[in-house]
């Protein structure tokens, strides 16, 4: 019986039973509705298998776009917890299931992917190239990482969520305190999908140093692509932080270890000092490619090229070796003494320089130009000023002194989401909304996705802006409840309010998808923005091999520059391609990583050991595999291009 | 597949050399990832708890042998790949199986210093000092376990197909690889055990 005890939400609620139902009705929707269509065969020969850049991408933005569900629905339920005083929607208990899962969701399950999904896709087209350097690596990447998020999201109904926040600060998170598994699926699930983080970073890296297309030299490429750059070297310095921090979590609950512990000589803020070495990083990962994808939108929509070319590069160098020296601002209040806070203060401050300079060269980038409002520049132009906001109440959470006040209340949430909403999300949906018509041949619909964002806009200013007033007047962080007498209702029912208005964004976003693929149409061209770089130029949509002659670059602006200047971008003949082939064996390795996890999570070591042999089994079969690929014949790739040539005009 | 014969045969092919600038870069974060080990040891080592402290425990004799025994496997993993070079097959498996024996008796030793750790009370559990020291080392011999296993299955491949672009590629990045963990060991040895033990 005890076995079985373990796997029991140890905290149930109709809540949570309901939503077992709904993902247990669902997932036997899916499999019935497959095996009706007959589409196995198809998923795992074009989906699963697949070693394409693009697939694989495409499958990350699903699984953004779904997490972005699942963290949204977190969400709107705190808001909703904390509208009226004394709620009782959600317990203390659910509260903080609620904030931790939500925080991992969005950062590690929506907004990770979601930028993988844009340098899957985008990197390889910019750089002019047929697809990354490790095709089955990236395979790999995604697999691990798509099972991280499984198992993840499988402790809300197996075992009980983590709730000791997405920091997972110990003592609150070893075992005296977070008893259920649910942090143990904390450790594990983040460590699978981390080593697939780490991976993409080697992967993207070794492509963009040795795959650009023939002339474009480091200081030629896009933009986009150097902050793909940038992100994938500080992925590849931060996560194995991350490992090694997981794995020592891991042993502190599952082998008694004493690295965080209270006694026997642990020391629970080498936790937090290491979490945020990795941590802050983090942030920046995600926020460098959202700036790469404004730096593609703005130029494309102001008509100009984008200004300081060279500058935008020097900030992001400086900002990702800044990143790694702030660390300690996120826990001034945890006794290190005014010296070391004061140098981490400066450090801090100090980001708001080359980020400033981002911002100007935006500004300039606009100025004079002839702008275009379309749903991309909407975006863009509404994250400069709220972008800038969130900064500069970053600047003031950098001052350590005046943080005593502000730490771990309503501000610091007011800031982050301040930065991460305009920040990142806007990017994510602005280079989504653009991009889509290169990924699937139509457009959305412009007026819907005008729509959308001031909806957003709206209900992002009227749910976060509160927040620092709130703040300011004491109102914790990551408390599930409060009292009348505080005078904090009028405020966070605002809060909800605003909250109920993002959710109506996205609904309408999901209702802009199901429209245009309805109602758009489909003879776009390969160019309907009449944009500026290499992604552009090939057809829509994209053949596997990308392009059927390597492009020849001269300047930053490659495909305008054929477009305007008469630079001839396809020199040369056609000749026969070589291609990857698709492979299941990441499928399969992932598979066993997720039985492996699963198995750890509940310490069930027979299965531990056979899982791990599994997997070693799986890197003994690559290790013996020959496979040289293979090649697309020179009639092949001349039938599908008069093909595509002919699909429009 | 492109063949480039002006090229060490390592380098011979485009695939060949994006993996061995991916495989640089792996070893880059594998840099980080002791970092953060060290940190933490560095953190944690005055934090015995009631346990031992580095200076009660460390010995100096398997520290030697072990030092000894994988810098020299380093030593004939690099003749292993000159001989690779000159394209002689014999030597090169010769110097490989050296290394590989050289490698299971650093682990040999290896294990039967653990043993003895947990024999006068260094268990894992024992305190935040020796929890950071056995994770520190056991993530260094796990490296080498994962290596002997690689090596002597590319030393099988060696056998099988002979010196192609690709086994030499794969012998080329392992040597990276091996070359590496004896770093990392000149590190642990200089910064856990010699410190240590003063
Ligand atoms: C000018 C730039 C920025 C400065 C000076 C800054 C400063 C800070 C400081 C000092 C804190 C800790 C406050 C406290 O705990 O009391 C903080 C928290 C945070 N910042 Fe920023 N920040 C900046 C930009 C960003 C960006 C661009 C992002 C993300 C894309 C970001 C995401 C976060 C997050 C997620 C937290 C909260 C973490 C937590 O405790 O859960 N920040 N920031
Ligand atoms: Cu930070």
């Amino acid at each position: 019986m005890d076995f079985f005890d373990r796997f029991a939400v140890p905290h149930p609620s109709f809540l949570i039973y309901a939503s077992m139902v709904g993902i247990g009705l669902t997932m036997l929707a899916i499999v019935v509705g497959i095996t009706y269509f007959k589409k196995w065969g198809y998923l795992w020969r074009e989906w699963i298998t697949t070693v394409d850049h693009k697939r694989i991408g495409i499958m990350y933005l699903l699984t953004a776009l779904l997490m972005l569900f699942r963290g949204g629905v977190d969400g709107i339920m705190m808001r909703y917890q904390l509208s009226m005083p004394e709620n009782t929607f959600l317990d203390s208990q659910h509260y903080n299931e609620v904030f931790t899962t939500h925080g991992i969701v969005m950062i590690l399950f929506m907004a990770m992917p979601f930028i993988i999904f844009f340098f899957n896709f985008l990197v390889p087209l910019q750089i002019g190239a047929r697809d990354v350097a490790f095709p089955r690596l990236n395979a790999l990447s995604f697999w691990l990482f798509f099972m991280g998020m499984g198992l993840f999201n499988l402790s809300f109904i197996i075992g009980g969520s983590p709730d000791a926040g997405w920091t997972s600060y110990f003592p609150l998170a070893g075992n005296e305190f977070s008893t259920s598994v649910g942090t143990n699926y904390y450790m594990i699930a983040i460590q699978i999908a981390g080593i697939g983080t780490l991976m993409t970073g080697i992967n993207f890296i070794t492509t963009i140093l040795k795959m650009r297309a023939p002339g474009m030299t480091l200081m030629k490429m896009p933009m986009f692509t150097w902050s793909a750059f940038i992100a994938n070297v500080i992925i590849v310095f931060a996560f194995p932080v991350l490992t090694v921090l997981l794995a020592m979590g891991t042993m502190d609950r599952l082998f008694g270890t004493n690295f965080f512990t209270t006694d026997n000589g642990g020391m629970d803020m080498l936790w937090a000092n290491l979490f945020w070495v990795w941590g802050h990083p983090e942030v920046y990962i995600l926020i460098l490619p959202a700036f790469g994808l404004y730096s593609e939108i703005i130029p494309t929509f102001a008509r100009r090229n984008l200004y300081g070319y060279k500058s935008m590069v020097a900030s992001m160098v400086v900002i990702s070796v800044l990143s790694f020296v702030v660390w300690a601002h996120h826990f001034f209040t945890m006794g290190q003494g005014p010296f070391a806070n004061s140098i981490f203060s400066i450090t801090t401050m100090a980001i708001a320089i080359p980020t400033g300079v981002k911002i100007f060269n935006w500004l300039f980038t606009l100025w004079k130009g002839k702008i275009e409002f379309t749903t991309p520049m909407l975006y863009s132009v509404l994250f400069i000023p709220l972008f800038t906001l969130g900064g500069v109440t970053g600047v003031m959470l950098a001052m350590s002194a005046a943080d005593y006040q502000y730490h771990n209340t309503m501000f610091l949430v007011a800031h982050f989401h301040n930065v991460i909403i305009p920040g990142v999300v806007y990017a994510m949906l602005a280079g989504m909304t653009f991009y889509w018509p290169k990924i699937f041949g139509f457009m959305l619909n412009e007026r819907l996705g005008k729509w959308t964002a001031w909806l957003l806009t709206i209900g992002f200013v009227l749910a976060f802006i509160p927040m620092y007033i709130t703040g300011l007047d004491g109102q914790a962080r990551r408390m599930y409840t409060y009292s009348e007498s505080t005078g904090f209702s009028l405020l966070n029912m605002v809060s909800f309010g605003g909250a109920a208005i993002m959710a109506i964004a996205f609904v309408l976003l999901v209702y802009n998808i199901y429209y245009s693929i309805r109602y758009s149409p489909r003879d776009i061209g390969n160019d309907p923005w009449d944009a500026r770089s290499l992604e552009w130029s090939t057809h829509t949509p994209i053949p596997e091999y990308n392009f059927a002659i390597t492009p020849q670059v001269a300047s930053t602006q490659a495909f305008w520059d054929s477009k305007k200047n008469g630079h001839e971008l396809f020199k040369g003949e056609i000749e026969k391609i070589h291609m990857p082939n698709n492979s299941g064996l990441p499928f399969i390795m992932s598979c066993m990583f997720f039985v492996f996890g699963f198995a750890m999570v509940f310490s069930i070591w027979p299965v531990v050991i056979v899982s791990l042999i599994g997997i070693l089994a799986c890197l003994v079969y690559r290790s013996f595999e020959q496979d040289h690929g293979r090649y697309i014949s020179v009639e092949e790739i001349k039938e599908t291009e008069t093909r595509l040539r002919g699909a429009k005009k | 597949m492109k063949v480039d014969n002006s090229l060490p045969l390592e380098y011979s092919t485009e695939e060949n050399n994006l993996k061995i600038l991916g495989f640089w870069i792996f070893i880059g974060a594998e840099i980080m990832l002791f970092a953060t080990l060290f940190t933490a040891y560095f953190t944690l080592e005055n934090r015995i708890g009631n346990g031992p402290s580095g200076a009660e425990i460390f010995e100096i004799t398997p520290v030697l042998i072990e030092t000894i025994l994988l810098l020299t496997s380093s030593f004939t993993i690099g003749l292993g790949i000159h001989a690779m070079r000159l394209n002689k097959k014999k030597a090169t498996m010769g110097f490989f199986i050296i290394t590989l024996i050289l490698g299971a008796a650093f682990l040999g030793v290896e294990i039967y210093e653990f043993t003895h750790y947990v024999h006068v009370g260094a268990g894992l559990q024992t305190s935040a000092f020796t929890a950071a020291l056995l994770t520190t080392l056991g993530t260094h011999g796990l490296h080498v376990t994962l290596g002997l296993f690689w090596g002597l299955f590319i030393l099988i491949q060696i056998k099988k197909r002979g010196l192609t672009p690709e086994t030499a590629n794969k012998s080329f990045i392992f040597s990276l690889y091996w070359h590496f963990l004896d770093i990392i060991w000149i590190f642990i040895f200089s910064f856990i055990y010699l410190k240590g033990m003063m």
